[in-house]
């Protein structure tokens, strides 16, 4: 089942086109994961699954209705959605922030309820914030305001996210922190999840599915030990890199051959 | 994840930890209303004329037509409404204004409101020969609402809507286009010009109840409106990607927005002329106080722009024998307040 | 990841090579204040041509040269060309003034006139008009000569209260333009006071000085205006190979190596003393500053205000502005015309910007 789809989009900025032509069905319960080279399009794609980006042809499809007609509030309480590089004002702390992620869930007549509170808590537990709840956002490490929107994100309680690099400022410690969390809350709510990661290994480790994209097209999807190939990393990101089996998950483990330990041709 | 220890911050009893609680806020609301009916209280006391305070008290209990009465009951009374009504429209429209265009420098006029009021009364002085404040107070509200509208369609061409740079460009150009338009006219009009500098300064005197009255009712609407603008208004501060996936619909936010702050600040300054400089430090002020939740921030705002508009006033008052209109005091006394603020507190951003 | 493969210029800009140095640079921003100052100078020469005797713009120009016969020569060198350059050097100042403050600020709409410069001039040149108008005897030589010094004194004034104010170890631009807004506020409500205070016809005359004038003006005015800015224009140009680094903020500037305290305080001076001379000799030609930054920005398609761009511009718009309006309504001070013909341009672009990036 996918409820999520994306058909024969086009997506650009301005005159130009970024992506031209790409379908994507996000399986249900499932973790996609896209990687790519730096601009290939992935956040824009991204962006267009969360319909914070209007396509120029085809649709993105929620539930076979176009994503961009529903009522927005609708759409939030289904599809959660962090952008690469999000920005709080000053001043706010970890709890307000968190607090504004069920914007979706109030309205005038009921701001704050018990089913809000609780979910902010354990959003805040979830990532690990509870104890930095009352710190002013700008005030935080580069990771824990991270870790900070990704509780904002998992407060507006959808079962659906759409992550865009999570776990770029994280220490590799935290890094399996988040990615656990993600697959956790897959396993326990069956939340659907797409991402965008750059650590190929990881990617491997925690996809169900592996969506490789390269100038705004889909070069491979499926399985990553179907996906993650020699001859993929040469094609998609110009990498010389011998693909082993990763020895703790039995995933495709990337080792990259650096230039200088490559054997000299001549 | 990292083991949890006990929360430090908040306690169980307001929710969650470290939310800022409900409770220091509303008290910060209940003091400045308070003070809000103090400075009342001191504007209806005192003036250029000085007055027993038992004789103001009898003037509002048991009018006898005495010369007190007078002073009190139709100079006083409906200056001190306008005042509030004004300092409120003012405060909130000024941190409406900074929420949509996360400008520290928009002033509520930048929608173009203050310049498209001038404009107006200008060509009401003018072309239509009125000569009077009623007269003056339609015109203002008209050319307000038509030069906000202009703006905020300017600032929205093309694309989804408007964003903070378009609007205050927008603003900008227009306002400086009808300053263009209004001096053209006012150099070649000996009695436009005579008028119109004394509107120009911005003053809550001279106005009685009938002027409060016509602007009452766009003051309270617009106020409403306001605070029915303040959730989207904080989702919009994390950045429009982050609104719109909250599923905030952007445009309908910024069209209540530019609604309410064109209702207010039309009002205001078609009473009392260009004041902008209250709604412009007001916000920063109440976000020192409040922090940046906007549904405490704008009532905050709202309340200290009526306090300090009416104290203001009644400083004029006492120190030039009302010579010196609100407008001036409150730039000569309240900007180096403003400026000692952003010195010492290095005052929030946007 | 691919190894670099050229070393040759970013795409969109071109290098250009002269032995051993070799700038590169891109095409619009050179572009348009070359194009800029081609019409500059039709522009420029028709309005010297302009008058009680018709002078054809091509005889301007040869007359400029040294080429005209004695009656051209004395009629453009000793009544015309002063209105004309003051026009170029006043607009000129105004713009990379603009272009500085919006750089430091970060803000496209921090202009000399909000930070509070044009109305330090301001109760200057209105306090000496209102004042000495009140008294009855402030017409030949005080009005001539105290207006425009009292003005320069006013903006110098205001321009130190900005630097000292938001100096609190080291100038940050958000906090200058807190500051700025205090100072404006003070000072437009000192002027919209003053002119209540005086007689009607006061009032008009410093109306048309609030909103810039050249009409009036003289050689003894252009004199003091081009050595000032014969000074400012060339360090302020050095000192602003900085701004590209200001831009990104502290720390990227301090990694970029720049000094970030002494440029930014620095610059912040001489932009205002730039804003205080011009608005000294012609008034605060409304708009200019805060126009031509955005306006050559957009036609430069770069991402903050260029500076040579927004100095030709700035001159281009004023002396289109007179000359309009010695066309159309020449009883106006030239300022009304600046914000007439500036507004709807600079809307115009922003209007089509968005729409080739969003459509
Ligand atoms: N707001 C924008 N305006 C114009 N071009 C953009 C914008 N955002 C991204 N792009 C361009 O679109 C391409 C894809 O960007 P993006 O989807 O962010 O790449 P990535 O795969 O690294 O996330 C890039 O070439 C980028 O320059
Ligand atoms: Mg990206």
């Amino acid at each position: 089942m996918t409820r999520l789809r994306a058909e024969g989009v086009r997506l650009g900025y301005g005159e130009r086109v970024v992506v031209d032509d790409l379908d994507l069905d996000v399986l249900d319960g499932s973790v996609t994961v896209i990687i790519g080279p730096n601009g290939c399009g992935k956040s824009t794609l991204l962006r267009a699954l969360g319909r914070l980006l209007r396509p120029k042809a085809g649709a993105v499809l929620l539930d076979g209705k176009r994503i961009d007609r529903l009522p927005t509030r609708e759409v939030a309480r289904v599809v959660g959605l962090l952008p690469q590089a999000p920005s709080a004002p000053e001043g706010l702390t970890v709890a307000d922030l968190v607090s504004r992620g069920r914007h979706p869930h109030q309205s005038w007549y009921r701001q704050w309820s018990g089913g809000d509170e609780e979910a902010v808590r354990s959003a805040l537990a979830m990532t690990g914030m509870d104890v930095h709840a009352g710190r002013v956002v700008d005030e935080l490490s580069g990771g824990q305001r991270q870790r900070a929107w990704i509780s904002m994100t998992l407060a507006q309680d959808t079962s659906m996210l759409l992550l865009d690099e999570p776990i770029t400022y994280l220490d590799l410690a935290h890094q399996v922190d988040v990615l656990d969390l993600v697959r956790r809350l897959h396993t326990e709510r069956g939340t659907t999840v797409v991402m965008v990661l750059h650590d190929l290994n990881l990617a491997a480790r925690y996809a169900d599915t592996l969506v490789a994209m390269r100038d705004g097209r889909v070069v491979a999807r499926g399985a990553p030990g179907d996906v993650l190939t020699e001859q993929l990393l040469s094609d998609v990101f110009d990498l010389d890199a011998k693909v082993l089996p990763d020895p703790v998950s039995g995933t495709p483990l990337v080792v990259p051959v650096s230039a200088h330990l490559r054997p000299d041709p001549s | 994840m990292e083991v949890t220890v006990a929360s430090p911050a908040g306690t169980a009893r307001d929710g969650i930890p470290g939310r800022t609680p409900r409770r220091r806020r509303s008290l910060t609301l209940g003091a400045l209303v308070a003070c809000l009916v103090l400075a009342a209280g001191l504007s209806i006391a005192f003036g250029a004329r000085t007055l027993p305070p038992a004789a103001v008290l009898d003037a509002l209990v048991s009018p006898d037509g005495s010369e007190a009465d007078l002073i009190v009951r139709s100079l006083r009374a409906p200056r001190t409404l306008i005042g509030i009504l004004a300092g409120l429209a003012l405060g909130a429209g000024g941190a409406l204004m900074q929420g949509h265009t996360r400008n520290p420098i928009a002033d509520p006029g930048l929608l173009g409101v203050n310049q498209g009021a001038a404009f107006a009364i200008v060509l009401a002085i003018v072309v239509f020969g009125v000569r009077d404040l009623y007269g003056f107070v339609w015109f203002g509200f008209a050319g307000a609402l038509l030069a906000a509208v202009v703006v905020f369609l300017l600032g929205s061409v093309g694309g989804r809507g408007s964003t903070p740079v378009t609007l205050a460009l927008a603003g900008a150009a227009i306002s400086a286009l009808l300053y263009g338009l209004i001096s053209a006219i006012v150099l070649g009009n000996r009695e436009g010009m005579e008028l119109f500098r004394f509107w120009h300064v911005g003053s809550i005197a001279g106005r009685d109840f009938a002027v409060a009255g016509q602007i009452a009712p766009f003051v309270v609407l617009g106020l409403v409106l306001a605070l029915v603008n303040t959730p989207g208004l904080n989702t919009l501060s994390l950045g429009e990607d982050v609104a719109t996936s909250l599923g905030q619909d952007l445009r309908r936010t910024r069209v209540l927005g530019v609604l309410a702050i064109t209702l207010l600040v039309g009002a205001a300054v078609a009473a009392c002329g260009p004041i902008a400089f209250l709604g412009l430090i007001v916000p920063h002020i109440a976000r020192a106080v409040t922090g940046p939740d906007y549904r405490w921030l704008v009532p905050s705002a709202a309340l200290l722009g009526a306090i300090l508009l009416l104290c203001a006033d009644v400083v004029g008052r006492l120190v030039s024998g009302d010579r010196l209109e609100v407008g001036i005091v409150l730039a000569v006394l309240g900007a180096p307040v403003f400026i000692h603020l952003v010195r010492r507190r290095g005052l929030v951003r946007l | 990841m691919s190894a670099v493969r050229d070393s040759g210029p970013a795409p969109g800009r071109k290098v250009l090579r002269a032995g051993p140095a070799a700038w590169t640079f891109r095409p619009r921003v050179v572009a348009v204040p070359l194009v800029g100052a081609a019409l500059l100078v039709v522009v420029a020469a028709v309005n010297i041509g302009k008058g009680s005797s018709y002078i054809e713009p091509l005889d301007v120009l040869r007359t400029l040269l040294g080429g005209g016969d004695r009656r051209e020569t004395g009629i453009i060198f000793d009544l015309r060309l002063p209105r004309t350059l003051a026009g170029v050097l006043v607009g000129a100042a105004f713009g990379l003034a603009g272009a500085i403050f919006q750089t430091i600020a970060r803000n496209p709409l921090a202009s000399p006139d909000i930070l509070g410069i044009t109305w330090g001039a301001g109760v200057g040149a209105v306090g000496v008009i209102v004042v000495g108008g009140y008294r009855g005897q402030v017409s030949g030589a005080a009005a001539e000569l105290g207006v425009p010094l009292a003005a320069l004194v006013g903006g110098l004034v205001a321009g130190l209260l900005l630097y000292a104010l938001s100096w609190r170890r080291g100038i940050d631009g958000y906090r200058m333009v807190l500051v700025g807004i205090g100072l404006s506020a003070i000072g437009y409500n000192i002027v919209y006071w003053l002119l209540t205070v005086g007689d009607v016809d006061d009032a008009a005359r410093a109306t048309t000085w609030i909103v810039g004038n050249l009409a009036d003006v003289g050689w003894e005015a252009v004199g003091p205006v081009a050595l000032a800015l014969a000074v400012l224009v060339p360090v302020t140009l050095v000192g602003a190979h900085t701004l590209g680094g200001l831009q990104f903020g502290d720390d990227t500037a301090r990694g970029l190596g720049i000094r970030v305290d002494a440029a930014r305080g620095g610059l912040l001076l001489l932009a205002a003393a730039l804003a205080a001379v011009a608005t000294a000799a012609a008034g605060p030609i409304t708009f200019v500053a805060l126009a031509t930054p955005q306006i050559a920005l957009r036609l430069a398609r770069t991402a903050q205000p260029p500076l040579a761009g927004s100095m030709v511009l700035g001159a281009l718009l004023t002396v289109g502005a007179d000359l309009t309006l010695r066309l159309t309504a020449p009883a106006l001070p030239v300022g009304v015309l600046t914000a007439i013909l500036g507004a709807p341009y600079l809307i115009y672009l922003f209007v089509r910007s968005r729409r080739e990036v969003r459509a």
